[in-house]
């Protein structure tokens, strides 16, 4: 059975009203949608999932993509943005950033630090719909990429694996030739307790 | 005043709040995105806009009041009703709330001053017609007609 590619966004906007727009946007193009008020709030949301995931409950946590306001108090969008770059866990999820000004300048800054797109606010339908298929393209990607990355790891285990096996096999060597001298030791000393 | 009169009212109406300005083309964004599953949609943001609206509008009163005005307070509260307005089509609010940040950038008090008048009468201008706007739609709804679709 086909089932069709359930993709989950976070939305980050300290806004109350883009909030719920950019909400309606999503789900209208079929997203999953978790929504929060700040990039603080965003990363905690994005922590938890990364226990989730150590707990082995990838599927209902995992976010496949982030869009977030530029301007917020305290921490910015382009905060947000190097953070989850600098994160090992969370630098390959995509990040969108969306602003009410058309600022070339920034927009750079934030392609540059590697946000994936841009979006002018008021977000639309047409800016939302352009994700679905650069997501379902990274899905395939990752796809191909799996028999490639599973040969791969086998080998790195089988290579590890090896590698202790023959320090184990070295250690019983020398445990055996260390007998070999005690054995020979104990044969012609007296312990000291027992005369 | 059977369901065509009604649908045909609605239609003017809102041709006219596009025409006079106190519409533009993101409140037909927000229309198209109501459907059968949130029938409300458009009616859910309005009113959140109008509720936020009134708290950011008190907040940029009160710190227009203090002794010392903190123009980068004012500017920020004005810079949320932008975005909000923005979001929903507000055309002539979202205008003056330009206009607002180039006096708070200014420190012009009085020009921040006669800004936060007009936003408030902008703003209640829209309130009003939009309440007139979503009677129209509950009366054709009643008398068993739909919602003619916007252009």
């Amino acid at each position: 059975m086909a089932i069709e590619a359930q993709f989950h966004v976070l939305a980050v906007d300290d806004n109350l009203i883009d909030r719920k727009l950019i909400e309606k946007l999503l789900k209208t193009s079929s997203f999953q949608v978790t929504a929060v008020d700040s990039g603080s709030k965003a990363l905690e949301f994005l922590g938890l999932q990364e226990e989730e995931q150590r707990n082995h409950h990838p599927q209902e946590m995992e976010v496949n993509l982030i869009i977030t306001d530029y301007s917020m108090p305290g921490m910015t969008g382009y905060d947000l943005l190097r953070k989850i770059k600098e994160s090992s866990s969370l630098k390959d999820i995509p990040v969108v950033i969306m602003s009410s000004e058309n600022i070339p300048s920034r927009i750079n800054r934030c392609l540059e630090e590697g946000a994936e797109d841009f979006f002018l606010k008021p977000v639309q339908l047409s800016d939302v719909s352009k994700l679905r298929p650069h997501l379902l393209r990274r899905k395939a990607e990752e796809e191909e990429e799996k028999p490639q990355r599973n040969i791969r790891k086998r080998k790195a285990i089988e290579e590890s694996l090896t590698h202790m096996l023959m320090e184990d096999l070295n250690k019983f060597i020398s445990i055996e030739d260390i007998f070999g001298e005690l054995n020979y030791e104990f044969s012609h000393k007296r312990w000291k307790f027992g005369s | 005043m059977d369901v065509g009169q009604l649908q045909r009212q609605f239609t003017d109406y809102t041709a006219s709040l596009f025409r006079e300005g106190f519409l533009d083309d993101q409140f037909t964004q927000l229309q198209k995105l109501q459907d059968e599953n949130n029938p409300d949609f458009v009616f859910e943001v309005v009113s959140l806009f109008f509720d936020d609206s009134e708290k950011l509008v008190n907040n940029m009163a009160k710190a227009l009041e203090q002794q010392t005005v903190e123009f980068k307070q004012v500017d920020a509260h004005v810079h949320q009703f932008k975005g909000s307005s923005s979001s929903v089509g507000a055309h002539r609010v979202k205008n003056v709330c330009v206009t607002f940040r180039n006096f708070c950038e200014q420190q012009n008090i009085e020009g921040c001053k006669r800004c936060l008048q007009q936003l408030r009468h902008e703003y209640s201008l829209l309130k009003s017609k939009l309440e007139t706007l979503f009677r129209l739609e509950q009366q054709i709804i009643a008398a068993g007609g739909s919602i003619p679709m916007v252009e």
